[in-house]
C-alpha cells in the first residue's frame, strides 16, 4: 500500500510546475474554505437568532383585544371590548389541546419614579401574572422564587423583581428577600429576583420589570375582571394555531364579535415566527450549499483541467514509461494519485483554515460571555467535507487518467 | 529466438495502406542484424511489431517461443519490460529524472526496491563509462552520453533482444562510431541486437543486413565480412 517510490514520483511531478500546482490547489482550497465558512457562518447566525427565543416556549401564543371592525348583532363597528376572567375559565374548560392558559395584566406605561425603596427609586413597568406564566416565558431566578399559586389565590402583596430593578433599589450583595418596596404607592414584599435577559420578550424587558400576582394587580389597579393579554400554551404535539383558532372562536361568541372580524383580536404566535425564521435559514442553508459547492466544484474542475493539460504535456514521457514496461493501470494510478494528493492537501488545508476563521469569529462574538460555540461546523460536517474532497479529488483524476491510459507508446514516441 | 511468419499489417487511416506484405524472418540468438530500407518501406512498422509496440493483422510472431499475438496492454507491457530493450534515435530519456533514475526505470516497473535498482543501475552506468555522470540530468549530458544512458536502460532488465531505432541518427560521426562500438560490445556478450537504420555505414557494422522494400523483404545479405562499401551508390539512400 505505502509505496515510497510512488510518493516520490507524485512529489516530483507536482513540484515540477510549482506555480501551476499551487494555483490549482488554491482553487480547491478556496472552494472548501468557502463551503466551511459559509456553513459555519449560517449556523452561527441561526444560533444567534434562535437563541433570542430561548426563553419563550415556541408552542405559545399571545392575544389581546382591539376595536371591532365589523358591525354585528346590533353592535356598531369600532367598539372596544375586553377579555375578562370569565373568558379564561371558559377557554380552560373548552379548548382541546390547551396546556396552560395565563392571563396577564400589563399597563402600557409607568409613571416617573414609580418604584421606591427608602432613598432609592426608579421607573419600572409592573406586570400581573399567574404562576403558570413561568412555563410560557421562563425566568431564571438569582434570588428567591417565582410567584406561586397561593400568592395568586390569596392576592398577596408580593413581587418578583428583575435584575435591573434589584440594582436600582438594593446595594450590591444585599439580600432582597422579605424587603418591602413601594410600587405605585403600594408596598410589596420582595420574594425573588429574576435574571431577565437581553433576549426578545413579548411583554417587555424582564430585567426592568416588577412582577406581582395577577389577582393582586387586578384588584389594586381597578381592572375589575378585565385582562390585558391572554397567553396560551399548546400541549406537546398540538399546533398552536389549532388552539388559537378555538380560543378566538370562543372570544368572538362571548363578546358578540363578527366571526369574520379580523381586527378585533390581535395575536402573536411564536410558532409562525419560528417557522418564518426556520424557512429563512432553510433558504440561507440552501444558498450556502449551492454557492459553497459551486465554488468547490469550480476548484475540482480546475484540477481536472490542469491534470488534462499535464497528461497532454507528458504524452511522450508516458509513452516512454509504457515502452519500458509500465502497465496502463500503473499510469492510471499515478495520474489519479497526483490529482488526489493535490485535492486532499488543498482540501484539508481549506477545512483547517475555515475552522480557524470560524473559531476566531466565534471568539469575537462570544467574548463578552463564555457562551457555547455557535459559529462552528460540527465534527460530522467536517468529516463529510473531507469525504467529499476525497471523492471529488479521485473523480477529478479519473478523466485525465483514462486519457493517459489510452496513450499508446508508439504514438507518443513518434510525437517529437 | 525471433520467428516471423507471413506478417501482414495494414493501416486504416483514410485509404488503407498495406505496409507489411507477408514478412517471413528468423533471427537467432546472439545475432547482430540491421534492417535497412527507404522510408515507407515498412521498417519502422516491423520494428514496432518486433517491439510489441504495435499489433499485426495476420501471421505469427514468436519471441522466445512465445506467440506474441493480440496481447492485452498489460500483458504486452509485461513482455516489453521483460524481453525487450529499446534504444531510440532521440534517446527518449525522461527529462526530469537523472541518469541513474532513468536507467533504473525498467526495474521500477518490475517492482525492484529502490536501493537494489539504483545499485544495479550504477553498475550498468559504470560499464558504459558514465559512473561520474550518474546524478546528472539528461540536459547536462552530451548526445553520446545520453545514448549510452539509454543503452544502459535498455540493458538493465536483461532483455532477450535489443531493438535500436536509428541509434546514431542524432549523433555526429565520431560519437556514432563510439555508440556503435558499445553496441558491438554488447552483442559480443551474446545479446541479440536489431538495428533499424538507413545509413549503410551503420549497417555495415552488423553481421546481417535485411533489406526491406515496399513491405516485403527484398534480400537478406550476410555481412560477416563487413565488406559493404559505404560508397556504394545503390545503398546510400
Amino acid at each position: 500500500m505505502f509505496d515510497l517510490d510512488r510518493w516520490h514520483e507524485i512529489f516530483i511531478t507536482i513540484s515540477r510546475n510549482k506555480l501551476r500546482s499551487f494555483l490549482t490547489a488554491f482553487g480547491v482550497f478556496w472552494g472548501i474554505f468557502m463551503l466551511i465558512t459559509l456553513i459555519g457562518g449560517g449556523r452561527g447566525l441561526e444560533n444567534l437568532i434562535t437563541g433570542q427565543f430561548n426563553d419563550i416556549a415556541s408552542n405559545s401564543c399571545f392575544m389581546w383585544s382591539s376595536r371591532t371592525s365589523e358591525a354585528y348583532k346590533g353592535f356598531r363597528k369600532g367598539r372596544w371590548w375586553q377579555i375578562n376572567n370569565r373568558d379564561i375559565a371558559i377557554i380552560k374548560a373548552n379548548v382541546r389541546g390547551l396546556d396552560e392558559i395565563s392571563p396577564v395584566i400589563t399597563p402600557w406605561s409607568a409613571t416617573e419614579n414609580n418604584v421606591v425603596r427608602g432613598e432609592k427609586k426608579g421607573t419600572f413597568s409592573v406586570q400581573g401574572n399567574y404562576a403558570n406564566y413561568d412555563k410560557i416565558d421562563k425566568q431564571t431566578m438569582t434570588f428567591g422564587r417565582y410567584l406561586n399559586d397561593i400568592d395568586v389565590q390569596e392576592q398577596r402583596k408580593v413581587c418578583m423583581i428583575g435584575s435591573r430593578v434589584y440594582e436600582a433599589l438594593f446595594n450590591r450583595g444585599e439580600d432582597p428577600i422579605g424587603q418591602d418596596i413601594r410600587v405605585d404607592g403600594i408596598y410589596y414584599k420582595v420574594i425573588g429576583v429574576g435574571e431577565g435577559s437581553d433576549n426578545i420578550n413579548f411583554t417587555g424587558d424582564k430585567s426592568e420589570m416588577i412582577t406581582v400576582p395577577f389577582t393582586t394587580m387586578q384588584k389594586l389597579y381597578n381592572y375589575g375582571d378585565n385582562v390585558d393579554i391572554l397567553c396560551a400554551m399548546a400541549k406537546p404535539n398540538v399546533a398552536v394555531s389549532e388552539i388559537q383558532e378555538q380560543i378566538e372562536t370562543i372570544l368572538k361568541v362571548h363578546h358578540s364579535i363578527a366571526p369574520n372580524d379580523k381586527q378585533a383580536i390581535n395575536s402573536f404566535n411564536l410558532e409562525t415566527m419560528f417557522m418564518q425564521v426556520g424557512y429563512l435559514f432553510l433558504g440561507v442553508n440552501i444558498l450556502v450549499w449551492i454557492v459553497g459547492f459551486g465554488t468547490l466544484f469550480a476548484g475540482i474542475i480546475g484540477v481536472s483541467n490542469i491534470m488534462m493539460v499535464t497528461v497532454r504535456e507528458r504524452t511522450q514521457e508516458i509513452g516512454i514509461r509504457r515502452a519500458l514496461g509500465a502497465k496502463p493501470s500503473t499510469i492510471m494510478t499515478q495520474i489519479m494519485s497526483e490529482s488526489f494528493v493535490i485535492t486532499a492537501i488543498a482540501g484539508f488545508l481549506g477545512i483547517s483554515f475555515g475552522v480557524l476563521i470560524l473559531q476566531m469569529i466565534d471568539l469575537g462574538v462570544s467574548s463578552d460571555g463564555g457562551e457555547t460555540t455557535v459559529f462552528q461546523i460540527n465534527f460530522f460536517t467536517s468529516v463529510v467535507a473531507a469525504l467529499i474532497i476525497i471523492i471529488l479529488g479521485t473523480l477529478a483524476g479519473l478523466g485525465p487518467a483514462f486519457r493517459a491510459m489510452k496513450i499508446k507508446p508508439i504514438e507518443a514516441l513518434s510525437e517529437e | 529466438m525471433i520467428k516471423l511468419r507471413n506478417i501482414n499489417k495494414t493501416y486504416y487511416n483514410g485509404a488503407p495502406l498495406h505496409v507489411l506484405k507477408g514478412i517471413d524472418l528468423e533471427i537467432n540468438k546472439g545475432e547482430f542484424v540491421s534492417i535497412m530500407g527507404a522510408s515507407g518501406s515498412g521498417k519502422s512498422t516491423l520494428l514496432n511489431i518486433l517491439g510489441i509496440l504495435d499489433n499485426y493483422d495476420t501471421g505469427d510472431y514468436y519471441l522466445n517461443d512465445v506467440l506474441i499475438k493480440n496481447l492485452s496492454e498489460t500483458k504486452s507491457a509485461y513482455f516489453r519490460n521483460k524481453l525487450i530493450g529499446f534504444i531510440f534515435q532521440s534517446f527518449n530519456l525522461i527529462s526530469f529524472k537523472n541518469a541513474i533514475e532513468n536507467v533504473a526505470l525498467p526495474l521500477y516497473y518490475q517492482k525492484v526496491g529502490r536501493k537494489t535498482r539504483n545499485k544495479i543501475a550504477l553498475e550498468y552506468l559504470d560499464k558504459l563509462g558514465l559512473k561520474d555522470w550518474a546524478y546528472h540530468m539528461p540536459n547536462e549530458l552530451s548526445g553520446g552520453q545520453k545514448q549510452r544512458v539509454a543503452i544502459a536502460r535498455a540493458l538493465i532488465s536483461k532483455p532477450q533482444i535489443i531493438l535500436a531505432d536509428e541509434p546514431t541518427g542524432a549523433l555526429d560521426s565520431k560519437t556514432s562510431a563510439e555508440v556503435l562500438d558499445v553496441l558491438k560490445k554488447v552483442n559480443a556478450t551474446g545479446m541479440t541486437m536489431i538495428i533499424v537504420t538507413h545509413e549503410s555505414g551503420v549497417a555495415n557494422q552488423t553481421n546481417k543486413i535485411i533489406r526491406l522494400k515496399d513491405g516485403i523483404i527484398e534480400k537478406i545479405e550476410d555481412n560477416s565480412e563487413h565488406a559493404l562499401s559505404t560508397f556504394d551508390i545503390q545503398n546510400i539512400k
